[in-house]
């Protein structure tokens, strides 16, 4: 007979030990898998993943900043979920702040100086995500609409709006594509540093993460938060206002959004597009919730789906092979990590004899 | 029944019960009796099916049976009832009866509700099968859990603290029915932390003292004393203290408070009194007649229509709390500790441990935007020690406490941020004796330190040795205020009931 109880918290290196015992076994399941179905070497495969993602500097450059997106989209919906605001909405967000920052350098390109310039684009594209996450905020906060809902629909309304500018700021006329902004005089872009330039993208993400988790962890106002999504009740009980800390950590949380649009597009594609965000806003929020919203864990969490993504791109490409395959690998290994969470909260007991829980 | 030599262990390091050997009889009522923790559900859920003991037996008429789930429980016929109801709320006293039951003939209601009403009048239950169950009181409920078990045929009952949210009257209503089940041969466990309903509805009691079976008495032959000694393993006094009140002058002043909720109902009408500073205060009433609302109405966490709440300094000022929020109250020097019903939903963070759960109150403090983590860590330490709490660390979570350990801590938080109005509500739910004692002692302490206490009570027994003052309340109205040391059980009893009292 089986039973399932609730376990004790386990301790962590009990529990790290589970999470990589179910990566190994996540890898053996996609090797059999990949020998079953394509007659491949699974570990060729592994290995062109890895060469995929780290083989040259190049694409480990480009591995760090699709890292440091992700991390900063996953770090700037932590303070909402931590809350238990289930901000969907990231995706709109970040294509709001892309929208803001690409707008500042189509239309003051020429001029104002560069460093204004950019400092005007990260002013309006922090306020323009700031703003999208603080609608629904309001909605929560004065009439307690559903957030998942309102979020999601946030996201379509910035599509929307990208959708029609992209027309209006067309080049050339009639392609429906604003291709590389300011391309001769890269003004708004960022800066080269130490001859790389995602450098900066990932210094600054660097930044904002440690600094999310000493807001959250050690703040006056992380600890509102938490009390606040643990229990509205006990928070009005002692005297927070609720209301406000809602709508103060939405406009943290939307303003890191827009923050990460700011980076797709002043320091990556230099474009606008309707894609821009490419589901990160959705990704990001499996990010977080692997790393149980502990911001400084979801670098480990972002670079899981970073380099199965990249790894799935180049073994599509090496082999042949459909890049849908890369993404059942994906898929077969966020099964197994997610699904271990089970037996990390759960005992499953299979002899009769046993019966331990905690009530 | 026969249990013998049960042991269950959790994770490896407590032990719940301990080699406990349990005997029970067809057409006998049977309490069981212990301090929190002392193993009483443990014990009963083996019995259920809901945990396994780790070694032991259990017999029933002679015949050795091995309960591995609530269901081979139900097919033995043991059913249990818990403190918590597992009813669907939007479903039927009926359709929650037969909820689960496994029956290969028609699904047929109606079959169903004749059946109950069979069992209703068989043993004097009062129940509308077609009843929803959102629209029942507590005590409804009850009986509707009660009916289920017998629907499905059980002869071995336990109900875990079925009278802790019960009123009196209902009490007695519902040991009436257990008689009448007793009577037609029927097991029956009860357990229960009032002494004097042991002394009224068992026939024999059963005493655990951290997991082990210390004794059975016949109830006829044992005192209320003699059980408290046996279950704490020492003499104790049984007598709560009511130290005289000294220096007592007006606190607060409660006049004509109206409070409507957001759906309208009329919660609080017209209600005025005062309390003195240096007195315990008791309010009494029907659990539901406006007890929460008024307490929350003082400490700003309910919106009030009419009426006024003035906090009256020493220096004559008189300052009016009616529009403050929480915050504004603590800052204008009014300090009000309030002790929620609802411990875990309001007042403490169940999924943070005791340091972090001490920093509600505090967190404020201090220009600092970083949290400063060493006081409630000081402050938790402190009541851990001071107040007995059973825990593992300060770091554990609040939610893995047990329920009394879970009272002292919010109750430790509130005393400790110095209060000059205390108001607690039912601050012994649940607690054992000894526990509920402690909590006394503190109040009165508070008393004596010229704290104004207000005690939110279910325990007449307790609210007339504890109290100065008692007010009682009678669906939202002020049905009158009584002299702690001269009122009766009867007399509150029946103010609680009608307004202005009287016999009925």
């Amino acid at each position: 007979m089986i039973h399932i109880t609730k376990r004790k918290e386990m301790p962590l290196w009990q529990s790290l030990a589970v999470r990589l015992g179910a990566i190994v076994i996540a890898l053996v399941v996609c090797g059999f898998i990949t020998t079953i179905t394509t007659g491949l070497n699974p570990i060729d495969v592994y290995a062109t993943m890895i060469k995929g993602a780290f083989g040259t500097a190049r694409k480990t450059w480009t591995l760090l900043q699709e890292l440091a997106i992700l991390l900063c989209i996953s770090v700037a919906l932590t303070p909402a979920f931590r809350m238990r605001f289930w901000n969907l909405g990231g995706e709109g967000q970040i294509l709001i702040g892309c929208f803001a920052s690409a707008a500042c350098m189509i239309l003051l390109g020429d001029k104002v100086p560069n460093a204004v310039l950019i400092l005007i684009m990260f002013v309006t594209s922090v306020a323009a995500g700031a703003i999208w996450a603080l609608i629904p905020a309001i909605f929560k906060a004065r009439w307690n609409t559903n957030e998942t809902l309102f979020t999601l629909m946030m996201n379509y309304v910035a599509t929307q709006i990208v959708a029609y500018f992209v027309i209006v700021w067309e080049v050339p006329k009639g392609s429906g594509n604003i291709g590389i902004i300011n391309q001769s005089t890269e003004a708004g872009w960022f800066p080269v540093i130490g001859g790389q330039k995602y450098l900066l993208n990932v210094v600054l993400v660097a930044i904002v993460t440690v600094l999310m988790y000493i807001y959250l962890n050690y703040s006056k106002q992380g600890y509102e938060i938490s009390v606040v999504g643990e229990s509205t009740n006990t928070a009005r009980y002692v005297g927070i206002k609720v209301d406000r800390v809602i709508l103060r950590t939405l406009l943290i949380s939307g303003a890191i959004c827009g923050f990460a649009g700011l980076l797709l597009v002043a320091g990556t594609n230099h474009t606008l597009t309707t894609t821009l965000a490419g589901g990160r806003g959705f990704t990001a929020v499996m990010v977080a919730w692997l790393a149980k919203f502990n911001p400084l864990v979801m670098i480990a969490s972002s670079f899981l789906l970073v380099f199965m993504d990249s790894g799935a791109g180049e073994i599509s490409m090496a082999f042949g092979l459909n890049h849908s395959f890369g993404a059942i690998l994906t898929g077969i290994i966020l099964f197994f990590i997610i699904g271990c969470e089970f037996f990390i909260t759960y005992k499953v007991n299979f002899a009769k004899k046993e019966g331990e829980t905690n009530a | 029944m026969r249990m013998r030599g049960i042991t269950k262990e959790f994770a490896g390091k407590v032990v719940a019960n301990k080699d406990v050997d349990l005997d029970i009889y067809r057409g006998e009522i049977l309490a069981l009796l212990g301090e929190n923790g002392s193993g009483k559900t443990t014990l009963m859920n083996m019995l259920s099916g809901i945990y396994f003991p780790d070694s032991g037996s259990i017999e029933i008429d002679g015949e050795p049976v091995v309960i591995s789930s609530p269901k081979i429980a139900y097919d033995h016929g043991i059913g249990m009832i818990h403190q918590h109801f597992k009813l669907v709320n939007v479903f039927t006293a009926a359709e929650n009866i037969v909820l689960g039951l496994v029956d290969n003939r028609r699904f047929d209601l109606a079959a169903a509700a004749a059946k109950i009403n069979e069992i209703c009048d068989a043993y004097g239950f009062d129940v509308d099968p077609y009843q929803k169950v959102y629209d029942m009181s507590v005590s409804q409920k009850q009986t509707v859990e009660i009916v289920k078990l017998l629907f499905r045929g059980a002869d071995i009952l336990i109900l875990d603290e079925p009278t802790a949210v019960l009123t009196p009257q209902e009490t007695d209503k519902l040991f009436a029915v257990l008689r009448n089940m007793r009577d037609d041969g029927k097991a029956i466990i009860i357990i229960t932390h009032k002494l004097h309903e042991v002394l009224d509805i068992s026939d024999r009691v059963a005493i655990l003292r951290k997991g082990e079976h210390v004794g059975d008495m016949v109830t006829s032959a044992t005192t209320s004393q003699e059980m408290t000694n046996m279950m704490v393993g020492h003499q104790v006094t049984l007598n709560i203290d009511r130290p005289e009140p000294v220096n007592t002058f007006e606190r607060i002043r409660v006049e004509g408070l109206t409070v409507v909720d957001h759906e309208g109902v009329v919660k609080l009408d017209d209600v005025s009194f005062s309390m003195n500073a240096g007195e315990i205060l008791g309010i009494a009433g029907i659990s539901g007649c406006g007890q929460k609302e008024l307490l929350e109405a003082i400490a700003g966490l309910q919106p009030v229509q009419k009426g006024s709440i003035d906090y009256l300094h020493r220096d004559g000022r008189v300052e009016s709390l009616i529009g403050k929020d929480p915050l504004e109250i603590a800052a204008i020097g009014v300090a009000l500790s309030f002790v929620p019903e609802d411990r875990l939903g309001m007042g403490l963070v169940a999924n943070m441990d005791l340091a972090d759960n001490m920093m509600l109150r505090s967190f404020r403090n201090g220009h600092s935007v970083f949290t400063d983590r060493k006081a409630p860590a000081h402050l938790a330490e402190k009541v851990v020690e001071e107040l007995e709490v059973n825990t593992p660390s300060i770091h554990t979570a609040v939610r893995r406490l047990s329920g009394g350990n879970v009272q002292k801590v919010l109750v430790g938080r509130e005393i400790a941020s110095a209060p000059r109005v205390l108001l607690s509500a039912y601050a012994v739910r649940g607690l054992d004796v000894n526990s509920s004692y402690l909590i006394y002692d503190l109040l009165n302490e508070q008393k004596r330190k010229g704290v104004a206490v207000v005690y939110v009570g279910e325990d007449l027994d307790v609210l007339l040795e504890l109290c100065d003052r008692i007010l009682v309340l009678c669906g939202g109205k002020v049905s009158g205020i009584v002299d702690g040391r001269t009122a009766t059980k009867n007399e509150v009893g029946f103010m609680m009931t009608k307004l202005g009292g009287g016999e009925a």
